[in-house]
């Protein structure tokens, strides 16, 4: 043995480290979004596969590039494919490709990259390439004219034309919609949004993985709930609250975008706030504002106020009361 | 009932089947013998002895050198070969007592012990002080000073830590099986100081013999209590320790006796025992050679002094080369480069990794997973805080409560990212003491 190798090896303490790592947790919440992407390539046929790998293609493209010029490659962590696979999931099967490749490429560039990269940015950058897009090309973002599976009387799945009109704007129309179907995600929206069913099964991965908790999902949910039955028009009726509840990208959102780990608060207080803040908002786009949706604008701004909520919800040290600095007994 | 506990923490692997199953062996050094005068918190002792001296076992060879000092003495007999800098275990070079070994063990005569029902407050004080005993779980703080606080009637507990929630270490485990009288015998000798006081033996629930021996053995002790904990590190930690088992809350500003408190640990308290009951100085002390590159893990009761790498030799060496040697626990424990340094009354274990898992990986950048903030028993956040020290910005720490951080190093163990956060606060912490020392 040389005695180079022979050498000990000298580092600060701790000398052991838990095997859970950040490629880890990302490549964790990919296997967690394949569910819904499923479904969401079953019930749009095709084309939804080529969206989302043209999406994903641009965000780790855009990444490695970026990387090229500064000589760091950063795409092993995973979480550009994150970012392509959750913006391609909230985009409309009939988008361009074109645009969803450009949508991908202002989310990390823009989004994640000019702020200094993983870890840095304030806005989840998925929703930041979506919100981007909205206001870039609000009729393709809106066209959810499409073929797609459905199951005929006999059990058997046929392609079927669907109608442009999503439940939620079914629902804000007065219309009557089929929970159930909104449920299973028989019905119109986003790629990978329709089917409250794969989007919680995914999310059961991760909370049994412990990569994300209730604490944001949960105190969303329930604000939203209660801001429904408040203002919602139609009281606490149980079919109305659940089609709300699986409606839009709600449940996407509250999984999986409002638990992104950089733009969310750090502490648990914060974070029932942060849930509660996001509930409020996305009550208030829904019920009051001109159009059906409203959870990517609620998440972005709850972006913007996680500086300032992690700014009151700073922890009392251990051994220190609430607020003081007074010692405690 | 529910298991004690404390907020935060971490469960890593554990590794103490490798040694807690063999009784503890016993180890005779054969070679040169180092005292390093600073082995504790404190002032440095003051040499009594000098060059070409012949000293004896149990002979003391320094004196405290204040109020919060200690005595060192001699572990063996021979000859004072040099009183000069040597290396120790943290690298730095410290004033050192060097002792050429003869071999003969020829041990100094005791003088006449009063029995313990007759001795005063201060005379056991003085005798733990004599003694030169220091808190020998790692920190080294004098042993009398902790135990004379301002008001000893308002103690009203006396903690022994057995918790051991170091990973690897099993020397407290084999400890308590072994020699459990002694363990208990040191307890009671603390409590005739504190009339007040109720002792607790806290032991983690990893050690079901460990209680259910020492719950057998204090049944009829009207002022001890073996509380159970729940195993998680830093469950030993003083102030996780105090919460787990009275509720009380201390931060970094305070002491134990603050809220009622005194903790020591096992092998603290058995060097108690040893010196107010058996009269016997602190020269030895149990140390855990383990690690999966150890050939033999075990426990060896030491004389305090010798080198590392006579002990190592004395258990039979390495069974393949380490890429890391720590000394005391993976969590808390020095990286040793080289193992020419001796061991002192702080020495827990000699832990040999074949494999040094932190090198292999890099660090990258914050994802705010909140892991870090999930685990820290100090309630701060470990992640804004290595971000402050790294910038030096020296308002923001003290601001979120850099002070408050006890170093346990949960967050750098748990952190996906890798970074070194327990390190980077560490070294902020230790700028901004020595600052605050010298105003």
């Amino acid at each position: 043995m040389s005695e180079d190798k022979r050498r000990l090896r000298v580092s600060s303490n701790p000398h052991i480290r838990s095997h859970v790592t950040t490629s880890g947790i990302f490549f964790a919440v990919i296997v967690a979004l394949l569910p819904a992407a499923g479904y969401g390539i079953y019930n749009f046929g095709p084309r939804a596969i080529a969206v989302i790998l043209v999406t994903i293609a641009s965000t780790v493209l855009t990444e490695f590039l970026f990387g090229l010029c500064r000589k760091k490659t950063t795409i092993t962590d995973l979480s550009a494919v994150v970012t392509g696979l959750l913006l391609a999931l909230n985009l409309p099967v009939e988008l361009p490709l074109w645009m969803a490749a450009l949508g991908g490429v202002f989310a990390i560039l823009v989004a994640k990259l000019l702020f200094g990269g993983l870890g840095q940015n304030f806005m989840n950058p998925a929703l930041a390439g979506r919100c981007f897009l909205l206001i870039s090309f609000p009729k393709q973002m809106a066209d959810f004219t499409t073929r797609g599976a459905s199951f005929g009387t006999n059990g058997a799945f046929t392609w079927d034309a669907y109608t442009g009109a999503t439940p939620l704007a079914a629902l804000k129309a007065g219309e009557s919609v089929n929970v159930m179907d909104m449920i299973v995600g028989r019905t119109g929206g986003c790629i990978g949004e329709t089917s409250m069913i794969a989007i919680v099964l995914g999310a059961c991965i991760l909370l049994l993985l412990g990569i994300i908790d209730l604490r944001i999902p949960g105190s969303y949910i329930v604000s939203f709930v209660i801001f429904a039955g408040l203002f919602g028009g139609r009281g606490f009726d149980p079919a109305y609250l659940s089609a709300q509840l699986a409606g839009g990208g709600l449940m996407l959102g509250a999984f999986f975008m409002a638990t992104d780990y950089v733009t969310r608060p750090i502490t648990a207080k914060g974070q029932y706030l942060y849930g509660i803040f996001l509930g409020l908002m996305t009550g208030i786009f829904r019920f009051f504002g001109p159009g059906a949706e409203g959870v990517s604008y609620a998440i972005i701004l709850g972006n913007l106020l996680v500086p300032l909520i992690d700014k009151v919800t700073k922890p009392t040290a251990f051994g220190y009361k609430r607020g003081g600095k007074s010692h405690e007994k | 009932m529910a298991k004690l506990t404390f907020v935060g923490g971490i469960h890593p692997y554990d590794g103490k089947d490798l040694s807690k199953d063999k009784p503890i062996r016993e180890v005779l050094p054969k070679g040169e013998m180092v005292y390093p005068l600073s082995q504790h918190i404190g002032a440095p002792a003051q040499a009594v002895v000098s060059k070409g001296d012949r000293v004896l076992a149990g002979q003391k060879i320094a004196e405290s050198g204040g109020f919060v000092s200690a005595a060192v003495y001699a572990s063996v007999s021979g000859t004072v070969k040099a009183i000069e800098p040597r290396r120790v275990v943290s690298g730095d070079m410290v004033m050192s007592i060097v002792l050429d070994n003869d071999g003969l063990y020829e041990e100094t005569q005791m003088g006449e012990l009063k029995p313990l029902e007759e001795m005063t407050r201060e005379e056991i004080l003085t005798a733990i002080k004599e003694a030169g005993i220091v808190g020998m779980g790692g920190a080294g703080f004098p042993t009398h000073v902790k135990l004379s606080p301002k008001e000893p009637d308002k103690i009203e507990y006396v903690i022994a830590n057995c918790a051991e929630c170091e990973p690897y270490l099993t020397s407290d485990y084999r400890r308590m099986l072994e020699e459990p009288e002694k363990l208990i015998g040191g307890m009671k000798v603390i409590l005739r100081l504190f009339d007040n006081a109720r002792g607790i033996l806290a032991v983690e629930d990893n050690k079901p013999d460990c209680i259910a021996l020492l719950r057998q053995l204090t049944k009829d002790e009207k002022r001890i209590s073996v509380k159970e904990l729940q195993t998680k590190y830093p469950q030993g930690g003083e102030r996780t320790l105090i919460y787990a088992t009275t509720g009380r809350k201390i931060n970094s500003t305070m002491l134990p006796a603050d809220v009622g408190c005194v903790v020591n640990n096992v092998d603290t308290m058995v060097a108690v025992y040893r010196a107010v009951v058996e009269g016997k100085p602190l020269t030895e002390r149990i140390v855990t050679l383990t690690g999966d590159a150890m050939k033999d893990p075990c426990n060896y009761r030491i004389r305090i002094g010798m080198s590392y790498e006579e002990l190592l030799e004395a258990a039979g060496g390495y069974r393949v080369q380490p890429e890391k040697v720590i000394c005391g626990g993976p969590m808390m424990g020095m990286a040793l480069f080289d193992l020419k340094v001796p061991t002192t009354k702080t020495s827990t274990a000699l832990l040999a990794l074949s494999k040094d898992e932190v090198s292999a990986m890099e660090p990258g950048p914050c994802i705010n997973c909140g892991r870090c903030v999930e685990v820290c028993p100090g309630r701060v956040i470990p992640s804004r805080l290595a971000d402050y020290a790294e910038h030096f910005d020296e308002e923001k720490f003290l601001e979120n409560d850099g002070m408050e951080c006890c170093e346990c190093g949960c967050c750098s163990f748990i952190c996906p990212a890798k970074r070194p956060l327990t390190q980077e606060i560490k070294s902020m912490r230790k700028i901004l003491l020595a600052k605050k020392k010298k105003k």
